[in-house]
């Protein structure tokens, strides 16, 4: 299931996985200070793994003085359920967000489908951030789903899942609803399509806000901590939703505390820590026989 | 009944009555240029708020400071002395003379398009600064929602953070709005025949000085309270379209108050 997609050790340590991808000396990346974005970075080889949904090689993010992410590579395969665990601070949220261009890296690049996400090459080979226009156009093939829903609060619920693809798709009122419903049936909420937001329970919300990133067709869905919000109670339906979609083959990138659907539904747990991965691996082994002492410490806090 | 009998006051209750009821068609007018002033100056100043509202947040830093500088001046002026610079001053310095402009059956006076002018470049100002806020009243997260669907960012501005920036831009309005109709009474001081001067006129004519301008006061606070009604229905309009049930007193079984359910958390 894993699809042989190994995620890459901590460290700028390349992916083995990516066969082509020839990750050229570190030392070349340079990242001095909280300013410097893509055109900073230098060229890597150019044939990254087209078979992986996503691929992010030796990553790195600054907020300010403080780097986030330092050097993390991690291959996702098409249908794969990755977890992302760890302790807050860890850079979970940041490399999710990096994956989707929510956030610019400072160094190393992510591919989703073997195409670079955010930056191109200019004409003087150096890379350069993509036109908002592109950016776009990549993000809507990554659902996001975050830990505080993000409805629109001031549309309907079948409003909140048609106005992407009315307004980028360029669906017809008629079609989009048809598509809306159709989803919203899924996730169990075909009795509130007209309802608002602020009359949904937190479960309900988050079903919505699935329902609106399946209505983009999306090749993978990142989810951000999305049961970290809600009441005890809630979680479990917003899990079986998931759940289910895990088992129809949707590619999934989960920032999630939560280690019994992490044991359950991921095909592999990656295990952060201080901007690095610590390391990865099926969940059972992970959870049964953690190979680091981090990993042992951050599960026998939770567990 | 016609007088009040107090030592040095007069007082033409008749006079005060038929204004009030029967006002005059010169009257009248001096009303609905007070009306239709304060109408199409705010609703140019909000568009050209928007304008400012968004340069201000604009990436590009010359642009930001000029929508600073702007809103810095405009605000830190009198109102009067605007008026008095833009109609007055500009022909004196003979850089431009308001004329009338006839466009099809209506002709504008160069004076009402002065007072137009001035208004909605004030009160654009002001709107600058009501949906700037309203703009970051709004979740950031509803902007990033809009962009993981493929959205850029101008679009999604355009479709989720602008529409839901109105319901907070609208009670500030409001209350800039109700401003705005009584501080068209200073276009006076330009010749535009609104409800004071006309007021001003009738009684410099009539000497029952009192009273006419009892009777403006009282026309003021009728434009003032029929636009607090219109703002209200605005106001619970959106609510509801946002599926929020408003905040109000309502009579239990008991007789007693009680606040019945409060607007629960917007954001999410």
């Amino acid at each position: 299931m894993t699809g042989g997609a190994i995620g890459g050790g901590g460290g700028g340590e390349s992916s083995p996985a990516s066969g082509a991808a020839d990750v050229s000396a570190p030392g070349a990346l340079t990242a001095s200070s909280a300013g410097v974005r893509a055109d900073a970075l230098s060229e890597i080889g150019g044939g990254t793994s087209q078979d992986m949904a996503v691929s992010a090689v030796d990553v790195h993010k600054r907020f300010g003085r403080v780097e986030v992410l330092k050097g993390v590579s991690v291959d996702v395969a098409r249908g794969e359920v990755v977890v992302l665990i760890g302790p807050s601070g860890s850079g979970k949220t940041t490399l999710l967000r990096c994956i989707n261009h929510f956030e610019t890296v400072d160094q190393g690049r992510i591919y989703v489908d073997g195409r670079l996400i955010g930056y191109r090459t200019d004409g003087r080979g150096r890379l350069v951030e993509e036109r908002a226009k592109a950016i776009a156009l990549q993000r809507a093939e990554i659902g996001f789903v975050f830990q505080h829903f993000n409805l629109y609060p001031n549309k309907s619920v079948l409003e909140n899942v048609t106005l992407g693809p009315r307004k980028v798709r360029k669906m017809s009122r008629d079609e989009a609803d048809e598509v809306g419903r159709t989803l919203l049936t899924r996730v169990g909420l075909d009795a509130k399509v007209d309802a608002y937001p602020v009359q949904l329970s937190g479960g309900q919300k988050q079903r919505v806000a699935i329902a609106r990133a399946l209505a983009m067709q999306p090749k993978l869905i990142l989810f951000d901590e999305p049961t970290s919000a809600l009441d005890p109670e809630m979680i479990g339906e917003v899990l079986e939703v998931m759940r289910d979609l895990a088992s129809e083959g949707m590619t999934m990138v989960v920032v999630s505390h939560e280690m019994g659907f992490a044991r359950e539904v991921a095909d592999r747990v990656v295990m952060m820590d201080d901007g690095m991965i610590v390391e990865h691996g099926r969940p059972a082994e992970l959870f049964d026989r953690p190979g680091h002492e981090r990993t042992r410490a951050f599960l026998a806090k939770i567990l | 009944m016609a007088m009040i009998a107090t030592v040095g006051l007069h007082f033409d209750s008749h006079f005060f009555w038929t204004s009030l009821l029967h006002p005059s068609s010169a009257f009248l007018q001096g009303l609905w240029a007070t009306v239709y002033l304060s109408v199409v100056a705010q609703f140019l100043a909000t568009v050209l708020g928007l304008v400012i509202a968004l340069a201000r947040r604009s990436k590009l830093s010359p642009v930001r400071a000029l929508a600073w500088g702007y809103t810095w001046i405009m605000r830190g002026t009198p109102l009067l002395v605007q008026l008095a610079l833009v109609y007055f001053g500009l022909a004196a310095a003979g850089i431009y003379r308001f004329s009338n402009l006839t466009v099809g059956p209506v002709t504008i006076p160069g004076e009402v398009q002065a007072a137009i002018f001035t208004f909605t470049l004030n009160e654009a100002a002001y709107m600058g600064e009501i949906i700037r806020a309203a703009l970051g009243a709004v979740d950031p997260g509803q902007l990033e929602a809009a962009m993981s669907t493929g959205m850029t960012p101008a679009r999604a501005m355009q479709l989720v953070v602008v529409p839901q920036a109105v319901r907070f831009v609208i009670p500030p309005l409001g209350n800039d709005f109700n401003a705005m109709m009584k501080n068209t009474s200073l276009a006076s001081i330009i010749g535009v025949q609104e409800l004071f001067l006309v007021s001003e006129q009738v009684s410099s004519v009539t000497f029952n000085t009192f009273e006419i301008y009892l009777v403006a006061s009282l026309y003021y606070l009728a434009l003032t309270t029929v636009w607090s009604v219109i703002q209200a229905v605005i106001e619970r309009r959106i609510d509801r379209k946002w599926g929020i049930e408003r905040t109000r007193w309502r009579r239990s079984a008991s007789w007693s108050r009680r606040w019945s359910v409060i607007d629960a958390g917007l954001g999410t």
